[in-house]
């Protein structure tokens, strides 16, 4: 039961990166973050559950994204989440120095 | 920028804080949602509904862990860790109560104690006093002892330019001064005389009615048309009742209207007089015709906004040598200025010092105690922190668990603790016999709660610092198998517990040698010759209801009063005297016949007393050379006057005194000597003294019986209450003073701080007889099987025992060494407060070195003893 495939760790930090920027398509609730995250990779990147919704408070908490009650498309109750203009500056600082230190490691790997 | 958005967080958090509630629930709403979301993917794919359901489960693993990791984001964390380590702790208090009963009660009796002298310490030294503005009232004397003249009075509060105003009261009011008639039982009223301004000054409002005017400041100083009552009197004969206000009294036989209450915060006497009772105020006229000669004045003044005593002081010097050169004729003026705050608690302030330094002590014992208490238990409690650490906490969060454990304690020893100091603090304002300033304004207030809440947090600190830092150490140190032996942590952290004990017995070694030495300086005092005999004496105002208008009306009044008083059985003997020894005095210059003083030599200047025939065999003062004064010394025969030796010695060194001629009052004829008495106060030699006649002289303000009896001198009252009936029917026989109260009295601020002392003492020895106790034991019970091996190799109870004993022996005498060494230097500091002993009196250092010592030996016998009837057997299987 379950993938059997590898199982990626997400570099430290890149979650809220990746939350923001799974936001930027819409309104989403907690489950299809982690759905979309986990497909957009190919199955490679799994976001535990557990610090999903950890990382979703402390989103809302700084103002980066706001939550709101709605319904799923099974008609169910589901807390939707969308980003703020704080939250797309965020995004944008995030994947720049991202992008830096990708980029520095892959020079130093040799892979660039 | 950065500051906003950091603001905007903050108050997002707090209003996430406030809405807790809701937002958990959402959050498992939330979680709620992923779970079906996942068992809806897994059901499609074809799992069946109960794994699905079990695999979501465990897929979002466990769902209160996960809360609460999301929610740790928007809870402050540290509160949620409080509200665990809190209850962490009442679940280890229930699990064992006797260490906590045992900590909140000895926590409690610390704080409790700390709480109340705290309190004490506030009342009288801290609070300001209970007037406007009371930093700017300022004491002002004359020499430092005198009161001053009136006349320099008036002129000083024309000339200065210091103090906004100056306001006096008559210095020589007396208890019972004035006698209230025509309501019920006739009484006897303690009245101060005030000038016009002295409410005004002190910024006192009368609670009903108003104040004196000036009118009423120009009478006559006998006859006051106006008074105004003290709240406890109003309360006491008049049951509050508020129409008193325009109410006519009879006082000393004259028409007195009642203008004003006092409010209930003015206590006269707990200011400006301790241990008195003041129950009117009148109004003191200084007019040319009325206003007495001598000095009589007690005076306080306002400062002005910006000046201060130092320069006040400065002015008052000039003005005192001006008004002294420009008024030869008046009494000479020194004017020495204190701020009143420092008048009213500077003689205090060395025993509250004491007992704030004292308390600190016991603390620091009790902190000590319970130190110990906690590492002994580490052994318990090993398991369980190494378990935390296993589970994930980290050093800083064990060490908070563990402080937050001792805090609590100690808070829960405070609340005992309030408890205490509340009875304590309304016992102390109760001692209404004690001689101490502001005493009745001792109470708990929001001051003294917050100072019990700093005590118990610092308290809990304290205690607890040491065993968190110890258990966390250990716990990360060798996790959980070695704390399952248990031998060698204990083994490691002996010299702690070892060090601990050390330091209970050198702080309560300085406890017991500063509370041994004032113990003892107390029963020097107690032993004093006070030159008169104070058992079974006691005094009586009798002062008559009428006027007395002849030297002869008052010889038939005193002949009647002596027979009648003297026919009642049960009294020995009987005399009258205006005032009483401890209680009253007043002085004159006394110069002897053929004598030449001058600045640099000045006459003596004795205390002056008024007796009758009887009053030196009624006091118990003896007759050292010539003879009494004797109910035939009357206005006809010769003037006569009887000195004590201090005076005969002052006056006529290695002569005769009987026979020698005084200029005073006319001229006198010394007749006899007789010893000298404690007037002042036990600890003071008393100076010089001189009697006269009563039958020979109108110059006193009070008659006071003074009875010598064979029975306690209370059963006596109503006797002599019977006797008197006749001779004024309007006698008022209140107040009966025995000698005994007067010494009681004089004594009062000194056994006050000796009984606290003695208190803390007291427990300080048994905190630390139980902490060497508690380590001896543990110590023993760490040895267990190393004692069965002895005693199955042959070493008998005795060996044993012995050397446990020495080994307390030893930690008691390194305990000892250094209390001793650091109480030296303490009692040095007693200085004022010692009696009759010095700072290192060997006695008191000997006596309590030897019952430390004892109570060691003791308290390390009964775990020694208990260790030597140990079975070898079962100690070898133990562990």
């Amino acid at each position: 039961m379950g993938t059997e495939k590898p199982k990626a760790d997400l570099l430290p930090g890149t979650l809220d990166m990746l939350v923001l920027k799974i936001l930027m398509r819409g309104h989403l609730h907690g489950y299809a973050i982690a759905q979309l995250i986990q497909q957009l990779s190919d199955d490679l990147l799994r976001v535990e559950e557990g610090s999903l919704y950890p990382a979703l408070q402390r989103l809302e908490l700084n103002g980066w994204i706001e939550g709101e009650w709605g319904l799923s498309a099974n008609n169910r109750r589901a807390r939707f989440y969308k980003l703020t203009p704080e939250g797309r500056k965020r995004l944008a600082e995030e994947s720049a120095r991202y992008r830096q230190v990708t980029g520095a490691v892959a020079r130093i790997m040799g892979f660039a | 920028m950065q500051a906003d958005s950091r603001w905007k967080r903050f108050r997002r958090r707090l209003r996430y804080w406030l809405d807790r509630r809701e937002r958990n629930r959402w959050l498992w709403e939330e979680m709620e949602f992923h779970i079906e979301s996942t068992m809806d993917e897994l059901a499609a794919q074809g799992v069946s509904k109960a794994e699905a359901h079990a695999a979501a489960r465990r897929k979002f693993g466990n769902m209160t862990q996960k809360s609460e990791e999301a929610r740790s984001t928007w809870i402050a964390r540290w509160m949620s860790d409080l509200a665990q380590d809190l209850h962490h702790s009442f679940r280890g208090m229930r699990r064992d109560a006797g260490f906590t009963a045992f900590t909140i009660l000895i926590a409690g009796l610390g704080i409790g104690a700390s709480s109340t002298v705290f309190s004490v310490v506030n009342a009288l030294l801290l609070r300001p006093l209970p007037f406007r503005d009371a930093g700017r009232l300022v004491w002002i004397t004359n020499g430092g002892d005198y009161a001053t003249q009136a006349e320099h009075y008036v002129g000083l509060r024309e000339l200065n330019r210091s103090f906004s105003d100056l306001a006096g009261w008559s210095a020589f009011y007396r208890a019972g001064d004035s006698e209230l008639t025509g309501i019920g039982e006739p009484e006897r009223l303690t009245s101060v005389p005030v000038t016009e301004n002295f409410f005004a000054l002190l910024g006192v409002q009368p609670a009903i009615g108003r104040s004196f005017t000036s009118e009423e400041c120009q009478g006559r100083y006998a006859a006051p048309p106006a008074t105004v009552l003290s709240y406890n009197f109003w309360r006491r004969r008049f049951a509050a009742d508020p129409n008193v206000v325009g109410r006519k009294l009879t006082l000393n036989n004259g028409p007195v209207t009642v203008v004003g209450v006092l409010p209930a915060s003015f206590d006269f006497g707990s200011v400006f007089a301790p241990g008195t009772r003041v129950d009117i105020f009148i109004p003191w006229p200084l007019t040319d015709n009325t206003k007495p000669t001598g000095n009589t004045m007690k005076i306080i003044g306002r400062l002005k906004r910006g000046a201060t005593v130092r320069g006040a002081q400065a002015e008052f010097a000039t003005l005192g040598r001006q008004l002294t050169s420009q008024y030869p004729k008046r009494n000479p003026i020194v004017p020495l200025l204190v701020p009143l705050e420092q008048y009213v608690s500077g003689p205090v302030s060395p025993a509250l010092f004491v007992l704030a330094c004292a308390v600190g002590v016991v603390m620091l014992i009790v902190c000590a105690n319970l130190s110990n208490l906690q590492l002994a238990r580490l052994g318990s409690r090993q398991n369980e922190m190494a378990m935390r650490v296993a589970l994930g906490a980290g050093r800083s969060r064990l060490l908070r668990q563990m402080l937050t454990e001792s805090v609590a304690l100690a808070c829960c020893g405070a609340l005992f603790g309030l408890l205490l100091a509340v009875a304590g603090t309304r016992e102390v304002a109760h001692l209404h016999a004690f001689n101490l300033p502001l005493l009745e304004s001792v109470r708990i207030d929001g001051s003294a709660l917050l100072f019990t809440l700093q005590a118990a947090v610092a308290t809990g600190i304290l205690f607890g610092l040491l065993p968190a830092l110890r258990v966390t150490a250990l716990s990360l140190r060798e996790g959980m198998q070695d704390a399952s032996r248990g031998s060698s942590g204990g083994r490691r952290h002996a010299w702690v517990r070892d060090g601990l004990v050390v330091s209970e017995l050198a702080f309560a070694c300085i406890l017991l040698v500063g509370a041994g030495l004032l113990i003892r300086s107390f029963l020097r005092v107690l032993d004093v010759n006070l030159g008169f005999q104070p058992e079974r004496a006691a005094a009586l105002r009798i002062d008559p209801s009428f006027r007395i208008a002849s030297l002869a009306q008052q010889d038939s009044f005193i002949d009647d009063v002596l027979n009648r008083v003297r026919s009642v059985p049960g009294i020995v003997e009987a005399g009258i005297t205006d005032i009483l020894p401890l209680r009253d005095d007043r002085s004159w210059q006394v110069s002897a016949v053929g004598q030449v003083y001058s600045r640099s030599h000045p006459p003596p200047e004795p205390f002056i007393s008024v007796v009758s025939d009887g009053y030196f065999k009624a006091a118990g003062i003896p007759l050292r050379l010539g003879r009494e004064i004797t109910e035939r010394d009357r206005v006809s025969s010769d003037p006569v006057v009887v000195v004590n030796e201090t005076l005969a010695r002052t006056l006529w060194p290695g002569q005769n005194p009987v026979g020698q001629m005084i200029t005073t009052d006319g001229g006198r004829r010394v007749i006899g000597v007789v010893g000298d008495i404690r007037n002042e106060a036990l600890e003071k030699a008393g100076g010089p003294e001189m009697y006269l006649p009563m039958r020979q002289t109108g110059d006193f303000a009070a008659m006071q019986l003074v009875v010598r009896t064979a029975l306690p001198p209370d059963s006596l009252a109503s006797g002599i209450r019977a006797a008197l009936r006749p001779v004024d029917p309007n006698l008022p026989v209140r107040e009966f003073v025995t000698f005994q109260d007067l010494v009681d009295k004089a004594v009062s601020p000194r056994r006050f701080l000796v009984l606290l002392l003695a208190g803390f003492a007291a427990f300080a020895l048994v905190l630390a007889s139980l902490g060497i106790y508690a380590v001896i034991s543990y110590s023993v019970s760490q040895r267990v099987k190393e004692i069965g091996i002895r005693m199955a190799l042959g070493a008998s109870a005795i060996d044993l025992q012995l050397s446990i004993v020495l080994h307390t022996l030893g930690l008691a005498a390194l305990g000892l060494a250094l209390g001793m060494a650091v109480a030296r230097g303490v009692s040095i500091a007693l200085g004022s407060l010692l009696f009759g002993v010095t700072a290192g009196d060997p006695i008191t250092f000997t006596a309590m070195g030897m019952l430390l010592a004892m109570v060691a030996a003791v308290a390390g016998y009964i775990p020694a003893w208990k260790a030597s009837r140990v079975d070898p057997m079962v100690a070898l299987r133990s562990n």
